[in-house]
């Protein structure tokens, strides 16, 4: 067999035990905690009589371990189960966020991922010269403002003051994707200003440390241009560690944007989590937690296999 | 018009240095150099590391490695100074009319390209060439060279070819875009003496055919003397002795081009065996995890007291891998080895301290086998603690006798290894292995990193030392001359077996097997036209069979 097809179907095992185990972790830890659904659901009426029948009709009696496997038999068919708080079905629910959370950082990505990797072989290019500190002092500075700051000085200064883009990024299935991605200008730009110094760093570090190899010389005394260089030779060889830190950037787009969905009070999956836990809906919780660590899990997963990709020596075996 | 190709005048080369706990300066590394290069002509630059060889020949180019700057003088190529000309220009100048050859054709190709991608891609981008007669001429290149399959070889990534192909094809990638010149830098150095020979051959023959002219810098002296018409030996920045390469060879005028030549004096006397073996290696088969082969086929060597076993081989013929075995980092698969008269743990974990004390072991890059941030002090002091729990007083006094065995002394027990000299580290870490009073020490090439001269000063070190101390030394190298000088017997290996052994003089005299004749006769030999006396003989042998 291919050492490549081993490798990779080894990482796609390693990634469905992790995830196996992430499910596990979040329901023992949802277990662990004070209190259960019963009493979350009752309030202040939970009597001891009230509570030991309510748990009696939603099976909370039975062993741990059953329920958690009940409860992982309905996500591996597709049933997340239903929500404590408005009795729907939390697949419903989710798909809709989540297809707007996706479809936010999607965009985010799209534009962050060019601009950071451009911009880090800008600082190559010119490194140690002004173009390279003017590149990093901005990006680090935005990366140490906290996003929310960031999110309200852009709905000031842009949406209210300019008169650009709209404050609240309202989106729903009537629009067009015109006005969609002009509702979610601001929070794309807020992401891709908290994402871009890693990758942009990561890009820079990565090549630089290519640039001393013996190959890199042999590209310049080809007479190449400097761009030709890190482009053609430099690049390549950088891709493992700038698809790393990609992946766990695209990630953080994905499972981390809770502060700005609620700066822009945008319908995503962040918003919708955020509610459910004041509201202690287990069911939820649990939810939205295993779809963060798929997430999480599969964009690791996809960057290890690029990585494996990557390397002449893997996929052309002597 | 005068046929200079090549026109150096008073070329003056500086870099800056950030030596430790000083702030950084400018200095000078080359101090005035100027010679000339005919078209089709080759010129040898010689001399040690440090010498400027490397510097002068990028310097060709416009070039300057890492901090390095040309800070005076002049280069002309073609008819113009290409220190004053313009950027545009320089880039038509590398790839185009000037291309270089590195040390290690292995770092020098990118992984991630095919081979044919990198060859062309000077001629392609010069516009010298359509990409389809960039690639034609490739391949007529490649077979030229010859390069197994040279229609597809260019196909595969460096990866995956052998250290000599890649040798060659890093010649057919200079040679493609038809430049006018071509610095070869050490382009055999890193090869096997076995394939320097095929790889010298086919620059030599590349050149004749091509009518390129080049600079071709080595560190020995019997290898430029079979490719260049005239040479220039460098030391330290500055022109020992420029002049052609019969002069220079067989009538030097300067001491040290003198030295250069004549190196290896050492003489050493072959000791007779001992009925007690201080290390017996017994049916020694191992294979590396992993692996489904063995590296090492049944190896049965003794090495006695106070006495000299050189293992010696080519890369991959498992010399090192044997080191690996008797040191415990890599146990056996099979067979066993005895050690001062008692059976060793295969594995490391299950040896005594006192098995560990007696069987010391030296690298060949000093440099990084000791810690940067600790004195030299503190690096030969530590075996004294763990071994014999010195301190204080007493610990200094054994550490400054040690210094006065390496020939450094007391001066250097503060100092730093990055203050040291490539030859002043391995002393030190001589010392180290010496601090714990070994019966033995198995030394891994450790002069393959050194300057002939240095390495010299080390053999000569160590032999005085194993009649001081009575250790014994299992000596790895790939370098005859040096086995000539140190060992007692010889065990040559090749593929994983020893193919001959036994003393000294025994191995070292005919009839020879297949192998170590080979051997034997590939080590470039300090005389004009030994490569075509070699060729020759081999092409004579092989139509005889």
């Amino acid at each position: 067999m291919h050492p490549i097809i081993k490798l990779v179907s080894q990482r796609l095992a390693l990634g469905f035990l992790l995830l196996f185990g992430a499910s596990a972790l979040i329901f023992g830890l949802t277990e662990a905690l004070p209190g259960d659904a019963a009493q979350a659901v009752l309030g202040q009426a939970a009597t001891p009589e009230a509570l030991a029948n309510l748990r009696e009709e939603m099976g909370l009696n039975r062993p741990a371990l059953t329920r958690y496997f009940e409860w992982l038999g309905g996500i591996v068919q597709g049933d997340l189960g239903t929500s404590l708080t408005n009795k729907l079905d939390i697949a419903e629910s989710v798909g809709n966020r989540l297809g707007n959370t996706l479809f936010l950082a999607f965009w985010a990505a799209i534009v962050s991922v060019p601009l950071a990797i451009f911009l880090g072989l800008l600082a190559v290019r010119y490194r140690n010269r002004w173009p390279d500190k003017l590149i990093s002092a901005v990006t680090l500075t935005t990366i140490s403002i906290p996003e929310f700051l960031i999110g309200y000085v852009l709905v000031y200064f842009v949406a209210v003051k300019l008169g650009m883009f709209s404050p609240l990024a309202m989106i729903n299935d009537s629009m067009t994707l015109g006005q969609k991605l002009n509702s979610i200008a601001l929070p794309v730009i807020v992401l891709t200003l908290v994402v871009l110094a890693h990758m942009m760093r990561m890009t820079r570090a990565a090549i630089l440390n290519v640039m001393q190899s013996a190959y890199v010389e042999t590209a310049e005394l080809k007479g190449l241009s400097n761009f030709q260089v890190i482009y053609r030779h430099a690049f390549p060889n950088a891709v493992a560690p700038i698809v790393n830190v990609v992946m766990l950037n695209l990630a953080y787009l994905v499972v981390g944007v809770v502060v700005v969905e609620v700066v822009f009070v945008y319908p995503g999956m962040g918003q919708y989590l955020v509610d459910h836990v004041t509201k202690r809906d287990v069911p939820v919780v649990l939810a939205c937690g295993v779809i963060f660590a798929a997430i999480y899990i599969g964009l690791n997963m996809v960057a290890d296999i690029v990585a494996i990709l990557a390397n002449p020596r893997l996929r052309h075996p002597k | 018009m005068s046929d200079t190709l090549l026109k150096v005048r008073d070329l003056k080369i500086g870099a800056t240095v950030y030596p430790p706990g000083e702030k950084p300066h400018d200095i000078e590394i080359v101090h005035g150099v100027s010679f000339d290069l005919e078209r089709g002509k080759v010129l040898g630059l010689i001399g040690e590391s440090g010498a400027g060889k490397s510097t002068i020949g990028l310097a060709s180019m416009a070039y300057g490695r890492g901090g390095v700057e040309i800070t005076g003088g002049e280069v002309w190529v073609n008819g113009r100074d290409i220190l004053k000309t313009s950027t545009g220009d320089i880039r038509k100048l590398r790839g185009g009319e000037v291309t270089y050859v590195s040390q290690s054709a292995a770092a020098s190709f990118n992984p991630a390209k095919k081979i044919m991608d990198q060859v062309v891609e000077a001629a392609v981008e010069q516009k010298k060439f359509s990409r389809k007669e960039a690639e034609a001429r490739a391949r007529e290149l490649f077979a030229k060279l010859g390069l197994p399959d040279p229609d597809n070889i260019g196909d595969r990534y460096p990866h995956q070819v052998s250290g000599g192909q890649l040798q060659r094809c890093m010649t057919a990638l200079a040679l493609c875009p038809e430049p006018d010149l071509v610095v070869f830098d050490e382009p055999t150095t890193a090869l096997d003496v076995t394939t320097q020979i095929d790889v010298l051959m086919a620059i030599k023959e590349a050149i004749a055919d091509t009518g390129v002219a080049a600079l071709y810098i080595t560190h020995d002296l019997a290898v430029v003397a079979q490719v260049s018409d005239d040479i220039m030996v460098l030391r330290m920045g500055n022109t020992v002795e420029y002049g052609h390469t019969d002069q220079i060879i067989n009538n030097p005028q300067e001491e040290y081009t003198q030295a250069l030549v004549s190196v290896r004096s050492i003489e050493h006397e072959e000791k007779k065996p001992t009925p007690e073996p201080v290390l017996s290696v017994e049916g020694i088969t191992a294979r590396y995890k992993g692996l489904n082969f063995d590296v090492l086929h049944n190896v049965n060597v003794d090495l006695h007291p106070g006495q000299t076993l050189a293992v010696v081989g080519e890369s991959g013929s498992g010399k090192s891998t044997l080191a690996r075995v008797i040191t415990g980092l890599l146990p056996p698969r099979d067979g066993e080895i005895t050690f001062a008269g008692r059976k060793l743990s295969a594995d490391l974990k299950g040896r005594t301290r006192e098995d560990l004390r007696e069987l010391q072991m030296i690298y060949q890059m000093a440099d990084v086998a000791m810690n940067p941030r600790q004195t030299v002090g503190t690096i030969i002091g530590r075996p004294l603690e763990f071994y014999f729990n010195m301190r204080g007083a007493e610990k200094r006094k054994r550490i400054i006798e040690l210094l006065d065995e390496i020939e450094l002394g007391e001066t250097f027990i503060d100092r730093y290894p990055a203050e040291l000299s490539g030859g002043q580290k391995q002393r030190v870490c001589i010392a180290r292995s010496l601090a714990a009073k070994p019966k033995m020490i198995i030394c891994d090439e450790v002069t393959s990193a050194l300057d002939p001269l240095v390495a010299d000063g080390i053999l000569k070190l160590l032999l005085d030392l194993q009649k001081i101390e009575d250790v014994a030394y299992l000596f790895i190298t790939h370098d005859l001359a040096t086995v000539r000088a140190i060992s007692d017997s010889i065990a040559v290996m090749y593929q994983g077996r020893v193919v001959r052994y036994g003393s000294k003089s025994e191995v070292l005299s005919p009839p020879f097997d297949d192998y170590t004749d080979l051997l034997l006769s590939s080590v470039p030999e300090m005389h004009l036209g030994w490569l075509e006396e070699v060729v020759a003989h081999r092409k004579m042998e092989s139509a005889g069979n």
